[in-house]
């Protein structure tokens, strides 16, 4: 099977072969997909009345019903159904018209009642999409298959043994607080024709995903609390018009740039796999982010076998055309959408609004400008002073103790002309310290411009008078000269004077004692 | 000491021989105290009752809650003195089969997989009773988890038939039926899958009626067909249990399933007697072969009484009821294998580690749930796992459900040519104990004329219509349309007056006497 | 040919997590054998244009409001557990991965 060009790279300590990605993603079709659990920002459980607030001591938030009890019935959570109708129309999917939850039986500890109940072949949401943008701004759009309602396990932590991982754990403690958590799972069709860059599409995808669920005030989806979980899906083929190959499931990836880094090793091991002339086996596999590799996890085998039949305990949900369409009402505008408008409003290049937008600094940046900063001022300050003193200070740039209203006043009294810019960077380095406003700053250190005309005069006459020489070259038609005046003048004024007057003054006082 | 005959005492026999809507009536003009009524029901079943599993007395109850029984009594008593405004209800005390959860009780469910495990909450059934200022007298026998017709599945051995305790009271509710008809409780509480209330009242010459699906909230009964359960009232009279089915029945915001509709006036159907002009539809593929000789004679005469009181007697025919059997039994087991994975010794009741090899989880739940189940609820759970798995499902889960959409149609026809629809209720009297246990399919075949109401979700009541030739009782079933059970009561009410009026006294007026029996062996606390 | 066959039931028995002794299993084999061939004929009784059902009453739309109820207090939580420790339940070891 392999049309070896580079021989794959030799195990690390037990690790398994992996080809270079590049290599691999030239001579192999790549195809992911994604499956992405998103914890709902509800206040209660799907399907009981317990409380989902984080941080509470371990079963103080479980019910007859969360907690499996014999003779407990679920009751559909409304609110958590207007999320999901919510996120389905923010993906541009269709709504059910009538949809059931179904049960998803098999035996685990951290399932109360050891079946799920979720939603099998009629999701409250299915056929839709997002359009997503890549590190270098190439649009791409992911399909997304359907989007369904379920709920989530109670968490174990895994006791004894030497690594407190479930290998070698003598026994498991199990907190149901979080048995019974709205979830809604968004499934990918396969991503097909990104080819090397699927894991760009991966990471963009669930990068996108974070932010229009933020938009839409359903989760807060970070993905390091488990409020946004990914399951990478990886398979190769020969070529675009062969079949599907096998692909496997990575589970246990945490961030954006394990999406990215999952992808890419999975389909370096695949490839190394398929060259060797074997086949990928259907598995479960576990990203590990410490070694950056992924390990086989479960093997898919009978016990995989759901059951799935209507879950009999409640009935179907028929959501009405009028309830989707008040719900639409409420949407919010959609990420990319608002980008490009914004970039329109705000005049920026396609490069500037990217670099924006990949420093994360669309939000503050709008904030500025709602201040009454222009656009351009404000990329200035956040995109070059202060994104550089945060990365001098290893902190995000939204962190540092200035805020868009500040940013905007500075922008503001630099406008009228009131400082200068290289006051403004002073202005800048006192408000972070503390010191107060911008102009609580400038008034503390006296960095005004120096409008007071006589005082102006005065100096401009001093240094006149300092280098006559200079005078006379200037009459002589030598406006050039008249820098050197200008810049003892600044001097003199510890550069609190505004320059382009100052040269107006040295060119006018020339004159005036030639008069 | 010898326990008391209760007959010695002036009052008692006359206490628990009384219906409970006596039993109201007298308290409410205080001739009579709860604390009596309660006293008078504990004194019998001490007397007849005995231990579960000792292979004498009744053995309905696997529960007897004495202290708080009382407790409640007096409470109520307490209430009544003070003037307080109080249920028609109040002070009549009740039993609860044991598949229903009760706050600080046990609850098995018949099975060794929860012994010993007390419920950290109610049932809404139960807490309408409790509020009601009903005393709980304590939990009736079943078959492990509600599987079986004959309540000899129950882990903690079986109730024998107050008419002869040779034989089974029917199942799987034969404890709360046995328990009304030995006179240990005026009114009991049973649940319904597949006939589970109906063919023990049947068998025991009582009163069972399962609701419209929806009509009682399922919230704390533990499932074993959740499309199919449902609670419902066991009574000597078609008056006392429409008085307890509207205490328990009606909306409940935490069963998903429950109807909204209101109760109706139930009791006030019952006691009608008025059947003039009903169209009552005869079941043709619930009669016939599949019924003995003493079942078909009684419910014929049943007929001749309706008819000269001026019903209208129709034949209908619903051909799918002959694959009703089948499909229940794909069904059932389907969900069941379902609600009872949770039984795993995880969070709650028993749990058994494996006695060689590793321990873990996935040996602990298999070891726990192999030496914690019957082998009736083994089957069960087999049976649907298989019916649902992969490759099978369209052909048995999937084509039962079909199976179901088709009965209900005949249903729906037949409600179009009759009024009420009848058969006798089961197709023997009572077996012996030992007859059917190692013929599964012969098991099943008790429930062959009730499962279709459970499979359409309409309503069906079995009041007795007579003693065989053999001298057993005989159960009359009345099905209505889903939501329409007031029909249940006004047919049955008419029916029962019409029978007692021939017999001169209830049926159960005529049972045997039962032995006095050693005083149950006294009750572990609670933890 | 049965069925049902022993091989069957066992794996049916692993998948519901039950442990059957080698009695029982081919008990419950020759028992369930016998049930399956008589439940077998629904399949042919319905055709393809016959809906199923899996509510018996047409109900539709049953929710509850997003609003906090009371939990149970932990030591009713906890109360009837077979193993408990610092507030969490107590299980075996778990062998499988998620």
């Amino acid at each position: 099977m392999s049309t070896t060009t580079t021989a794959s790279v030799a195990p690390r300590g037990g690790a398994e072969p992996v080809v270079a990605y590049d290599d691999a993603a030239a001579r192999y079709d790549v195809v992911i997909g994604l499956e992405v659990h998103v914890e709902l920002g509800t206040a209660t459980k799907m399907f009981d009345g317990c409380s989902t607030a984080f941080g509470s001591g371990p079963n103080t938030q479980v019910s007859p019903v969360s907690l499996g009890l014999p003779g407990a019935l679920p009751v559909v959570n409304r609110t958590a159904v207007e999320h999901g109708i919510r996120i389905g129309l923010a993906l541009s999917c269709s709504i059910a018209e009538t949809c059931r939850f179904a049960r998803k039986n098999y035996f685990y500890p951290d399932m109360p009642k050891n079946f799920q109940t979720s939603q099998y072949d009629e999701p409250i949401a299915a056929d839709g999409h997002l359009e997503v943008v890549l590190e270098d701004g190439t649009p791409w759009r992911v399909e997304v298959e359907r989007a369904h309602l379920e709920e989530d396990t109670g968490k174990s932590t895994h006791v004894g043994g030497t690594t407190g991982r479930i290998h070698g754990a003598d026994h498991s403690l199990v907190d149901y607080n979080r048995a019974g958590i709205p979830l809604v799972e968004i499934v990918t069709r396969p991503v097909t024709g990104a080819g090397a860059r699927a894991p760009e599409v991966a990471r963009a995808y669930v990068s996108a995903l974070r932010d229009l669920l933020r938009a839409l005030g359903v989760s807060e989806a970070r993905m390091e609390q488990g409020q946004m979980r990914a399951d990478v899906n990886v398979s190769l083929r020969l070529s675009p018009d062969a079949p599907l190959g096998t692909r496997t499931e990575t589970k246990n990836v945490n961030s954006f740039r394990s999406v990215e880094r999952a992808v890419r090793y999975e389909v370096s091991r695949q490839a190394a796999v398929l060259d060797a002339g074997r086949s990928v086996l259907q598995e479960t596999r576990h990203w590990h982010e410490d070694t950056g590799i992924t390990t086989s996890g479960r093997v898919k085998s009978d016990a995989d076998d759901y059951r799935y039949f209507p879950e009999p305990d409640l009935v179907p949900l028929t959501p009405s055309r009028e309830w989707v369409e008040e719900i639409r009402a409420t949407l919010p505008e959609m990420p990319v959408a608002r980008r490009a408008r914004l970039q329109g409003e705000w005049g920026y290049s396609d490069l500037e609004m990217r670099d924006v937008v990949n420093a994360g600094l669309l939000e503050v940046l709008s904030a500025t400008v709602a201040e009454g900063a222009s656009p351009a001022a404000a990329r200035k300050w956040w995109g070059g002073e202060l994104a550089r003193t945060a990365n001098e200070r290893e902190v995000e740039v939204t962190s540092l103790p200035v805020g868009p209203s500040q940013v905007a006043e500075l922008a503001g009294l630099v406008e009228s002309g009131r400082i200068n810019d290289r006051m403004a960077r002073q202005v800048l380095e006192g408000v972070l310290a503390g010191e107060g406003t911008p102009t609580e700053v400038v008034t503390a250190r006296g960095l005004e411009v120096v409008s007071d005309e006589s005082s102006l005069v005065a100096a401009v006459d001093e240094a006149l008078a300092a280098q006559p020489d200079v005078a006379e070259k200037i009459r002589g038609g030598k406006v050039q000269a008249a820098g050197a005046v200008v810049g003892a003048v600044m001097k003199a004024t510890r550069g609190a004077a505004d320059a382009k007057r100052v040269r107006e003054l040295v060119l006018e006082r020339v004159g005036a004692s030639s008069a | 000491m010898a326990p008391a005959d209760p007959r010695a005492r002036p009052g008692a026999d006359d206490l628990v021989r009384a219906g409970a809507a006596d039993l109201a009536a007298r308290l409410a003009a205080r001739e009579v105290s709860s604390e009596e009524v309660v006293r008078a029901h504990l004194d019998r079943i001490a007397a007849v009752d005995g231990t579960p599993g000792d292979g004498r007395g009744v053995a309905a109850f696997l529960h007897v809650s004495a202290q708080e029984a009382l407790a409640d009594a007096r409470a109520v008593d307490a209430r009544r003195a003070a003037g307080e405004s109080l249920h028609p209800l109040a002070g009549v005390p009740v039993a609860v089969k044991d598949v229903v959860v009760t706050r600080g009780t046990p609850t098995t469910a018949g099975s060794k997989i929860l012994e010993g495990w007390v419920p950290p909450y109610d049932a809404t059934l139960v807490e309408r009773l409790r509020a009601a200022g009903m005393p709980l007298l304590g939990k009736t026998n079943m078959d492990e988890f509600a599987m079986g017709s004959s309540t000899e599945h129950s882990a903690y051995g079986p109730t024998r038939n107050p008419w002869d305790t040779s034989r089974t009271p029917g199942g799987s509710g034969g404890g709360s039926a046995a328990a009304v008809a030995a006179f240990e409780a005026p009114l009991a509480v049973g649940t319904d899958t597949g006939g589970s209330i109906r063919q023990p009242a049947a068998v025991t010459g009582s009163v069972g009626v399962k609701p419209t699906y929806g009509g009682i909230s399922r919230y704390g009964l533990i499932a074993m067909a959740s499309s199919l359960d449902q609670a419902g009232p066991c009574a000597r009279s078609v008056l006392d249990a429409a008085l307890l089915h509207e205490v328990m029945g009606g909306h409940d915001p935490r069963d998903a399933t429950s109807l909204t509709d209101p109760v109706g006036a139930l009791a006030d159907a019952a006691r009608s007697r008025d059947v003039r002009g009903m169209r009552v539809g005869v079941v043709r593929e619930l009669t016939g072969d599949g019924f003995s000789a003493g079942v078909s004679a009684s419910f014929r005469a049943s007929l001749d009484l309706l008819e000269g009181a001026g019903a209208e007697v129709v034949e209908v025919s619903c051909p799918t009821f002959a694959h009703a059997l089948d499909a229940y039994y794909l069904i059932m087991p389907s969900e069941a294998s379902s609600n009872l994975a949770r039984f795993d010794g995880m969070r709650f009741g028993l749990r058994v580690e494996p006695s060689e090899g590793p321990v873990t989880a996935e040996r602990v739940m298999a070891a726990t749930r192999g030496a914690g189940f019957g082998p009736e609820v083994k089957r069960r759970i087999i049976l649907g796992t298989y019916a649902l798995s992969a490759g099978y499902y369209d052909a048995y889960y999937g084509s039962a459900q079909k199976v179901r959409t088709l009965v209900q149609r005949d249903f729906a026809a037949a409600f179009e040519q009759a009024d009420v629809l009848v058969s006798p209720t089961a197709p023997t009297t009572a077996f012996p104990l030992g007859s059917r246990l190692d013929d599964p399919l012969a098991m099943y075949a008790a429930d062959i004329a009730t499962i279709p109401a459970n499979l359409a979700g309409v309503p069906g009541m079995s009041l007795p219509s007579g003693l065989a030739e053999d001298g057993l009782p005989v159960g009359f079933q009345v099905m209505a349309p889903a939501r329409a059970d007031e029909r249940l009561y006004r047919l049955g009410g008419a029916l029962e007056a019409l029978l007692e009026d021939r017999w001169g006294a209830p049926l159960l007026a005529s049972a045997p006497a039962l032995e006095t029996v050693p005083a149950r062996r006294p009750e572990v606390a609670p933890a | 040919m049965p069925a049902l066959s022993t091989d069957d039931v066992a794996r049916l028995a692993a998948l519901a997590r039950i442990d059957l002794g080698p009695d029982e299993l081919e008990r419950l084999a020759g028992e369930l054998d016998a049930v399956v061939a008589a439940v077998a004929s629904v399949s042919s009784v319905v055709s393809d244009d016959v809906p199923a059902t899996s509510h018996p009453l047409p109900l539709s739309d049953v929710y509850r409001e997003d609003v906090v109820e009371p939990s149970l207090p932990v030591d009713d939580v906890l109360a009837g557990a077979p193993a408990a420790q610092d507030g969490r339940f107590l299980v075996p070891q778990i062998l499988e991965e998620d």
